[in-house]
């Protein structure tokens, strides 16, 4: 028997009960605070505000020149590398503001890992580039570097296709292979956060769909970010989904509304093929 | 907001015209099971044979509407991947023709139990039959029919809400039909043959009426993306018009 009360409590619980803040039940991990980005005199982003939830995978979509790789550069600071670049606003990552003062750029990187739509391993050892962020960390075990290579590859599923050949050249790997140790050697620093940046634009289909299992198994371990163009793509791997039009965040929710019910009519006609 | 307008205006022209091929001919499925009801109902009401045989060889026609409009379905989804506003269009398709479908089979028992009243039409107990009410009911769920394919063609949340709220009054008449009914089998056994086709055929009414309600909810989702189902008349409507 169910008494007027609990009867209430579980509609209170309904997902036709009133919607709530999409994050609220999510601890955060980055929260981007009146973000506008300049590249010169022009405005590239306009007052981002977005939380990114913890060991989630959120992706960004929107039309190419949107701000989408502009707005995931800005979380490991890539945009410094841009001289006409200019931030303004905050950006707090682990409850810090990386754009505050004495942020250690370097040390950001490394809990801010990023991959490439274009895979760019090292013309070295499938090994070395693995070890690589560590052996710049200092660190040179042997012991200890076998293990966070074995550990990262089987951590990017490459561990099985390589561990015969870890001596070979990293460059003699096919794409989706090569894009895969790209991921490897990024986890090996243990970073906190993966920013992927249309991490399977340039892989066939199955490599693509590797990739995207792989996204599934890492978000146990970090928060993950992505850029895609491929908006199936964003529908099956992510959680959340921002979808950003001219340098402005139009809508961002919770990825199976966003692809279900959209509630701006600007995401509805981009992510059904419609004239904007 | 789902909109009819906004089913021709994707990129891709093929799509286009793909969506509103697979509208249309959910109409014209539409289209032939209201006739089948209409032409069910004339057949009950004047012994017509031969207008309930053929109402019942026309079901194979729904039925094959239903199989090429599913199977359009599937292609849709497999092909072109909808999303939002879309998906919602072949879901909702998907599941209106499952319900337009089920009134083509009611329509196809209600011709069949016409087709035997017809048969048994010198029996006493017939004669004292109302087929009065039962028009009555009859002319109620296929306003609620034609009103949901009107919602379904037009994209209106308002019509829609129109068609449910008449489901009350499709209830109250067919409860008023069987409890007659019971009258009649109490007082006179022998009818209970015929008075059995006879409450069958207000079943299958009261049954048209609930697969009308069902495409108007549909309707709902479709334009509103609010599943409404199983909910009261006042909180369908708080929730067909709060914002998204």
């Amino acid at each position: 028997m169910m008494n007027e009360q609990s009867t209430e409590s579980i509609l209170a619980q309904s997902p036709r009960s009133q919607r709530i803040n999409p994050l609220d039940h999510e601890k955060i991990a980055i929260e981007v605070r009146n973000l506008d980005l300049y590249y010169g005199a022009k405005q590239a982003l306009f007052d981002i505000n977005l939380n990114i939830a913890d060991k989630k995978v959120t992706a960004f979509i929107g039309p190419s020149g949107c701000g989408k790789s502009t707005l995931l550069r800005c979380f490991n600071r890539m945009n410094d590398l841009v001289d006409i670049a200019r931030i303004e606003g905050e950006m707090h990552i682990g409850g810090r503001n990386i754009y505050g003062p004495g942020v250690d750029v370097a040390e950001l990187r490394r809990k801010v890992g990023m991959v490439f739509q274009k895979p760019n391993p090292f013309p070295k050892s499938i090994y070395e580039n693995v070890a690589y962020g560590l052996r710049l960390q200092g660190i040179n075990k042997r012991r200890l570097l076998d293990e966070v290579v074995e550990w990262a590859l089987k951590g990017a599923a490459l561990w099985d296709e390589v561990k015969d050949r870890l001596n070979d050249n990293a460059l003699g790997l096919s794409g989706g292979q090569q894009q895969r140790l790209v991921i490897a050697r990024s986890i090996a620093v243990q970073p906190e956060v993966l920013l992927l940046d249309e991490p399977a634009s340039a892989l066939d289909p199955i490599s693509t769909l590797k990739i995207e299992e792989l996204i599934h198994e890492l978000k146990n371990d970090y928060t993950i970010v992505i850029v895609t163009h491929n908006m199936q793509q964003a529908a099956r791997v992510s959680d959340y989904t921002a979808f950003m039009y001219m340098g402005d965040m139009v809508e961002f929710d919770a990825t199976d509304k966003i692809f279900t019910n959209p509630s701006q009519k600007k995401t509805e006609d981009y992510i059904t093929g419609r004239y904007g | 907001m789902m909109d009819t307008e906004k089913i021709s205006q994707h990129i891709s022209q093929k799509f286009n015209d793909e969506l509103e091929n697979i509208r249309e001919r959910v109409m014209a499925m539409g289209g032939l099971v209201e006739s089948q009801v209409a032409q069910a109902l004339d057949a009950f009401a004047n012994h017509d044979e031969s207008l309930a045989s053929k109402v019942i060889e026309n079901d194979k026609l729904v039925n094959s509407h239903e199989v090429d409009i599913d199977e359009e379905c599937a292609r849709i989804l497999a092909k072109r991947q909808p999303a939002a506003g879309d998906l919602r269009l072949v879901v909702a398709i998907i599941k209106t023709i499952t319900d337009l479908e089920r009134v083509g089979d009611e329509a196809e028992k209600i011709a069949r139990m016409g087709r035997d009243l017809a048969g048994r039409s010198g029996d006493a107990p017939t004669s004292r039959l109302q087929y009065g009410a039962l028009m009555h009911l009859g002319q109620h769920v296929r306003k609620m029919l034609n009103g949901s394919l009107d919602a379904f063609a037009r994209m209106d949340i308002e019509a829609a809400l129109d068609v449910i709220h008449l489901e009350t009054q499709a209830d109250q008449e067919y409860e008023a039909i069987s409890r007659q009914l019971i009258t009649y089998m109490m007082e006179d056994p022998r009818s209970i043959t015929s008075v059995l086709d006879f409450m069958w055929s207000a079943r299958s009414l009261e049954r048209i009426g609930d697969h009308a309600n069902n495409i108007c909810e549909y309707v709902i989702y479709l334009v509103q993306g609010k599943d409404v189902r199983h909910l009261s008349l006042d909180e369908m409507r708080r929730l067909a018009k709060e914002d998204r």
